[in-house]
């Protein structure tokens, strides 16, 4: 009797230590799919979100006197409903730092439940940091002081975008196809207007919407596309819709470029292979290949050393941890929101894979290098999805967008 | 002139390619009167059996193996699956069957993962047959017809001119009589699963390099199979090839000429209200013909359902 008391003292006791040693990790929410269709690219987020907290904080000792990072996943069947309770359970459990990436829907819905939580509750404030939603309102009307932007918006990619379409004087005739939604629609919106404004002699051949995860088969639309005699298209296809739509035009004789969005990683550049080689161009932040630095070839060795079949796709999700880190040391603290999120702001830091990074203080919206990169098998030293094909940087554009207009009023505490 | 070609030879391999699923699929309801709902599941696991022989042995054995796997696979759920539910009536028929597909679906998962994976069309046919107006054809999509109207030759000839093929069409409509007379019945249940299961298979290993193979495969096509056996009249071989064909071309066409719902009603007389985004009515007025597609069959199903319950070839009254 005696021992089993004293088995249950001691137990409870190191519980109780080792409760107390883990309270001083900090706890970083990953609320994203972890299941269901879109489980492939919530996963491979979370597992380059582990990695880099171990590489670029806990393996270095931690910030701030041995503080080191957890990064817990939270599923959200990417449902905006789901993300609320998921926010929630964080929350209880301790996490003050939210990272979120999948489906502006979702993020749309964080930022409102976070902004007012953090109103609500100034003992337990919590920060947003979005390494993938795109939606340009996150950083203009619907701006708030705890949400910031780690991945370029969608207006961004597209001025990048055509601002390399309007240095080809071969583009005449260029074909915007996307998927019937609010992000297709706003990527062709974007589409059209800019490329008016950057060189008026090229004509829109097409400018169409397809109802989104539905088309069985992409071959007429193909057909639409190769007939139009178009020399270039543009998509902000992602997932299937990408990879049928893209294997479509090349199959049926499309020989230019295909401008995307999303073309990369999650199974699709290995199922693209030798047909997407020469067609298939990417807007992206982040450079894997040639590898901007001796440090981003290290961070890659090292990810694929602990998960030999991933890809490093979002090259932001190590720059989302390092800023953070970095935000922290500054402020000298790593619980205080509001002085982490205020050192953030305008805050300057070199890019893990290139470039100089700015995260604007008017917005929260990070400045970055844009590149465009061609889906190939030559000069790739990082390839995706175990195949021989990867993302080669063709070129690149400094400080994209620097003083894009933003509407957003921050309100600061 | 030249586009409109080329659509009538795309809409052809839909359409065959359709008409691959179906055929086993009708014969199956038909003869055991349950709706089949994990017959997409066998396509999606057709595609990935011959992606994984495909990465030892290449494209053309995973040709001939997948589809008997699926249909061993096929024969064995219906002998010691659904020939024990068979006995408590058609709804636990239909649970099961349902059950299964979303059980195909996580195994699937399981193993392959939920990435798109790279199973591709083999060299020997990756050019281009030839080209109208700069549409070329792809030699890959000429296999593909040639193999469906193979399976469907083979298939006619098999109903209607060997015993086998008697025993089974006395089998669709008085399966009682047939055993009395001394046959095999629930054999013959468990063969047309099998054949019809390698079928669909057969299927899946053929269209998974074109459309694509992920985990998501079955879902995009499992409902369209169901619409065209009714279109075309359950248990009608002709009727299935019929309605894949004409689901095909439909589809087709949808996608391809941008008919847009504002001409439509400016031509009988409307006008367009300035600026549309205010109106009531703005989603009708911005409709186009490629946006309604995907629903088209459906409406054709309700139109056959109405004016020919039967469907277009079928011949039982229920």
């Amino acid at each position: 009797m005696k021992s089993i008391k004293k088995l249950v003292l001691s137990t409870a006791i190191a519980a109780l230590t080792a409760g107390a040693a883990y309270a001083e990790n900090i706890k970083i929410a990953f609320i994203d799919p972890l299941s269901g269709p879109f489980a492939a690219t919530g996963t491979n987020g979370l597992k380059q979100f582990e990695y880099a907290a171990d590489a670029l904080v806990n393996d270095k000792g931690g910030i701030l006197d041995g503080v080191k990072f957890e990064v817990v996943g939270y599923d959200n069947k990417i449902s905006p409903k789901e993300s609320l309770i998921q926010l929630q359970v964080a929350i209880d459990q301790g996490a003050r730092f939210v990272v979120q990436g999948n489906s502006s829907g979702v993020a749309n819905a964080l930022t409102d439940a976070i902004n007012k939580h953090n109103r609500r509750n100034p003992d337990s404030q919590v920060l947003f940091l979005n390494y993938a939603a795109v939606d340009p309102a996150l950083t203009n009307d619907k701006c708030n002081f705890w949400h910031f932007r780690f991945d370029a918006n969608a207006d961004i990619k597209m001025d990048a975008l055509t601002d390399a379409i309007a240095k080809n004087e071969a583009i005449k005739k260029i074909y915007v196809i996307g998927q019937d939604y609010s992000f297709g629609k706003a990527v062709a919106a974007a589409a059209v207007s800019m490329l008016s404004a950057k060189r008026p002699d090229i004509e829109i051949v097409g400018n169409e919407l397809h109802p989104i995860g539905k088309v069985k088969d992409f071959t007429p639309y193909a057909r639409k596309i190769v007939s139009s005699g178009a020399d270039a298209v543009i998509t902000g296809n992602w997932g299937s819709d990408m990879l049928g739509l893209g294997k479509a035009v090349i199959e049926n004789g499309f020989e230019g470029p295909i401008y995307t969005y999303y073309a990369a990683g999650s199974g699709i550049t290995a199922a693209f292979g030798e047909a997407g080689k020469g067609s298939i161009r990417l807007i992206s932040e982040g450079q894997i290949n040639p590898p901007a630095s001796d440090e981003a070839k290290a961070l890659y060795d090292g990810f694929l050393a602990r998960f030999p079949d991933g890809n490093i796709d979002m090259p932001r999700i190590f720059n989302t941890v390092g800023m953070l880190a970095a935000a922290m040391e500054k402020a000298g603290t790593s619980t205080d929101a509001v002085a982490i999120a205020t050192a953030l702001e305008g805050m300057t830091f070199p890019g893990y894979f290139g470039g100089e990074l700015r995260m604007r203080a008017e917005d929260h919206q990070l400045i970055q290098d844009m590149h465009i990169g061609m889906h190939t098998n030559e000069g790739v030293d990082y390839t995706y999805d175990s195949s021989d094909y990867g993302i080669l940087v063709e070129s690149t554009i400094k400080n994209a967008s620097a003083d894009i207009a933003t509407t957003c009023k921050m309100k600061r505490p | 002139m030249s586009l409109l070609i080329v659509n009538i030879l795309d809409g052809l391999v839909t359409g065959l390619l359709l008409f691959m699923l179906c055929s086993g699929l009708t014969l199956i309801f038909s003869m055991m009167g349950v709706l089949n709902f994990a017959h997409a599941s066998f396509y999606m696991l057709g595609a990935y059996f011959a992606y994984q022989i495909s990465l030892i042995t290449g494209f053309w054995l995973g040709l001939i193996v997948a589809p008997i796997a699926v249909g061993v696979i096929g024969a064995l759920i219906e002998r010691y699956g659904l020939r024990r539910v068979h006995k408590y009536g058609h709804v636990p028929e239909l649970i099961f069957t349902f059950g299964l597909a979303l059980l195909i679906e996580e195994v699937v998962q399981f193993f392959w993962g939920r990435s798109q994976l790279p199973y591709n069309i083999p060299e020997a046919l990756d050019f281009a047959a030839f080209s109208i107006a700069g549409n070329s054809f792809p030699a890959y999509k000429v296999f593909m017809i040639f193999i469906a109207v193979g399976i469907f030759i083979t298939l006619l000839y098999i109903l209607t001119k060997t015993r086998i093929g008697m025993t089974i069409q006395a089998a669709l409509s008085y399966p009682e009589t047939v055993q009395n007379l001394g046959h095999n019945v629930p054999l013959v249940f468990m063969g047309v699963f099998g054949v019809g299961t390698a079928m669909a298979g057969l299927a899946g290993v053929i269209a998974g390099p074109i459309l694509g193979t992920f985990p998501g495969m079955a879902v995009l096509l499992g409902s369209i199979v169901f619409v065209t056996i009714v279109i075309g009249g359950l248990g009608s071989l002709w009727g299935a090839l019929v309605a894949s064909l004409l689901i095909g071309w439909i589809q087709t066409f949808a996608a391809t000429y941008n008919v847009r719902m504002e001409d439509i009603l400016t031509s009988v007389g409307f006008t367009k209200p300035e600026p549309v985004w205010d109106s009531a009515w703005q989603d009708l007025w911005t409709l186009t013909l490629p946006q309604i597609g995907p629903i088209l069959p459906y409406l054709l199903m309700v139109i056959v359902l109405v004016f020919r319950p039967q469907g277009l070839f079928g011949k039982r009254e229920s």
